[in-house]
């Protein structure tokens, strides 16, 4: 996969997006940043609750009330998309952003055949196609996400396909446009691992052959060892580490990333040894410390931990990490 | 898989050609059938953790709960620690399970669905206590439930709050109090870290280890996530479509899995490992699971077997031990 380092395709700027419940504010996603390239494909890793979701859904404009955007933008391509009007959001969503969502049992509509579903995506967008045309697209579109009989298929209904099929059905919807970034929340999650692994490698092929660009939503760190260029590990609304994934994997910086490493049984172990557990229970998001999110598990805690939130260290080489472990360590070093 | 080699235990729980079917759609006469477990022979030792793998619907649940006779046996038979607990023969007269009940405990899967909301945590473990009747005095049901309660990393002061007060996490270490109140020999865990954060699984197996060694329990790991199985579990069954198809000591199982649908679901775990993930060789099954309902002819995996003959669509391949404490049921082997 090559990476287009000069031309950005996604620029997120301290994006903070809060709910207003009626016990208080939750802080859902608390000011972060990344940016993305043309054809690359990012992870975003990190537990129920830590935003990763709900920073998706702020970018193609799904954020429901009473979730609200209080700070930030998102640039896509340079515009920002936090002030396109509801009709332009429309417009943007579908063509150049699409999304998959976890759940394909749920988010097709029980009661339109595929085909009907796969052309209204089309039929949207561009006013100029006909119903033939867009037809064969949707045909066209099955047969790329490898689907056998395309013609029979596109005359059932979401019931009579099996959930692996169901699934690819999203992803042929999610790219019937060709969205230049594709946001896939938890796709395989659902799925059984034979049925992960056909709809990976479909994936992985898909975006070979289309050039676009995918942020890959989920919390197995043994996908994103599969199928991403670079990884954030988000904690408690808050990126804590960013990098290429042999970055992330190899050379890991955040307490948080490597506790998760650290704790996840492998499949290929040689021999027997003990797992080494991150202690204590995810966050509260309705009263989070005043300090680092993860200051109250983390081994290394320090006074300061608990009292500022720690800044973002630059590790090189795009890597970065947001802790007060390395800002220490970099002062030493000056 | 702490605490060394257990290949010279006693076996605890034998199983002999189980079968449990579910009817749908019809009365007498028309009824058809979910063959979700179909004719499964194997056995658990003393103190040993037994894991059992496979996809969603491939009836490893419900083998778990039929052991227990939570789901009653459609026929085949069960015997537990030398005592025959069900006897397809005897057709509706079996023994009563209130005093097994003490032995054979369950952790279940979602630990939000299976504690019940209105109950105190305390109401919840000590329910148990109070069926088969092991505390004489309040004093000693309330010191019971609060050394159960510490056992499993939970305060006692707790154990007036409702489930709804605790995370997932902890939910589930309130789940296990429950089935350690009754001093139990044998626990299935069904799923019991599939609902849980990636950073607490590691808690609760752990947990789950420690308690082994500790209590001397034996366990029946039933899980999809293959890495956590092969982890905690000294041997390790795999099932397909109601069969279990392979059946071997845990590393022995990795290191040389002889049926297909082994190699296969093998090779689809994902690793956590960019330079692994990318050079290793992974073989990518067509279509989907069968129905239950019409299962395939022969070899129920036939339809998806890459090496599938004519011989593996019309007969069922024979359950064998195909090297010492290896068993497996293909016909090319």
């Amino acid at each position: 996969m090559e990476m287009n380092n000069e031309k950005k395709l996604i620029e997120v700027k301290d994006l903070k997006v809060s709910f207003f419940t009626p016990v208080g504010e939750v802080k859902a996603v608390g000011g972060i940043s990344y940016e993305m390239g043309y054809s690359e494909v990012m992870g975003i890793v990190g537990e129920s609750g830590s935003g990763k979701s709900v920073e998706a859904y702020t970018i193609i404009g799904l954020l429901a009330s009473p979730g609200k955007v209080v700070g930030g933008e998102i640039l896509f391509e340079g515009k920002n998309l936090l002030e396109y009007d509801k009709k332009q959001m429309e417009d943007f969503r579908g063509r150049e952003v699409s999304m998959i969502f976890q759940n394909p049992m749920t988010c097709l509509n029980p009661v339109y055949t595929i085909g009907n579903q796969l052309m209204e995506a089309l039929l949207c967008h561009d006013k100029s196609i006909g119903r033939e045309e867009a037809k064969k697209r949707a045909i066209e579109m099955l047969t790329l996400v490898g689907i056998n009989n395309p013609d029979k298929r596109i005359k059932q209904y979401p019931h009579e396909l099996s959930g692996g099929m169901r699934q690819r059905v999203m992803i042929a919807m999610g790219l019937i446009c060709h969205p230049k970034l594709l946001i896939a929340d938890e796709p395989t999650t659902a799925l059984d691992v034979t049925i992960q692994a056909q709809i990976l490698e479909l994936m992985k092929d898909i975006q070979k052959k289309t050039q676009m660009s995918i942020i890959f939503i989920t919390h197995n760190l043994g996908v994103v060892a599969e199928i991403c260029d670079k990884v954030s590990v988000m904690y408690a609304g808050k990126i804590v580490e960013q990098g290429n994934v042999n970055d992330i994997f190899y050379n890991p910086s955040h307490p948080y990333t490597k506790g998760l490493l650290r704790s996840m049984p492998r499949v290929d172990e040689k021999i027997y040894e003990r797992l080494i557990p991150i202690e204590g229970s995810p966050v509260d998001m309705l009263n989070p410390p005043e300090g680092c999110g993860f200051g109250a598990r983390c081994e290394h805690c320090m006074k300061i931990c608990l009292r500022k939130q720690p800044p973002t260290v630059e590790l090189g080489n795009g890597h970065r990490a947001a802790c007060w472990l390395l800002a220490t360590k970099e002062k030493e070093g000056n | 898989m702490a605490g060394g080699d257990k290949s010279n235990n006693p076996v605890l729980l034998q199983v002999e050609n189980l079968k449990k079917y579910f009817p749908i759609q019809g009365g007498k006469g028309n009824a058809k059938w979910v063959q979700a477990v179909e004719s499964v022979n194997c056995f658990i030792r003393k103190g040993e953790t037994f894991g059992l793998v496979g996809e969603s619907g491939c009836g490893k649940t419900t083998l778990g709960r039929t052991i227990l006779r939570l789901h009653e046996p459609t026929s085949g038979k069960i015997i537990y620690d030398g005592e025959v607990i069900y006897d397809g023969a005897n057709g509706k007269n079996q023994p009563k399970m209130l005093p097994y009940r003490r032995k054979m405990q369950i952790i279940f899967q979602d630990p939000s669905a299976s504690l019940d909301p209105r109950m105190t945590v305390g109401e919840i473990v000590g329910e148990a206590l109070d069926i088969h009747n092991m505390c004489k005095t309040k004093e000693e049901r309330t010191n019971r439930i609060n050394e159960l309660l510490e056992t499993v990393g939970l305060n006692a002061e707790q154990s007036n709050r409702y489930p709804h007060e605790f995370s997932g996490g902890q939910q589930q270490r309130i789940g296990i109090a429950r089935a350690l109140a009754v001093n139990p020999e044998f626990i299935v865990c069904d799923e019991p870290i599939s609902a849980l954060d990636v950073s607490i699984q590691s808690q609760i197996v752990n947990m789950l280890e420690d308690m082994q060694e500790e209590l001397g329990l034996t366990y029946l790991f039933i899980a999809h996530d293959i890495s956590v199985v092969r982890h905690i579990s000294d041997r390790i069954g795999v099932m397909y479509l109601g069969n279990m198809v392979e059946l071997g000591a845990s590393r022995e199982l990795y290191d040389n899995p002889l049926h297909p649908y082994t190699k296969t679901l093998l090779s689809a775990v994902p690793i956590p490992d960019p330079e692994v993930s990318k050079t290793r060789q992974r073989i990518v099954l067509e279509g989907d699971i069968p129905s239950p309902i019409n299962p395939p002819s022969g070899c129920r995996f036939h339809t998806r077997c890459p090496y599938a003959t004519e011989r593996c669509k019309q007969e069922v391949p024979e359950w064998r031990e195909i090297e010492p404490d290896h068993f497996a049921a293909c016909h090319i082997l």
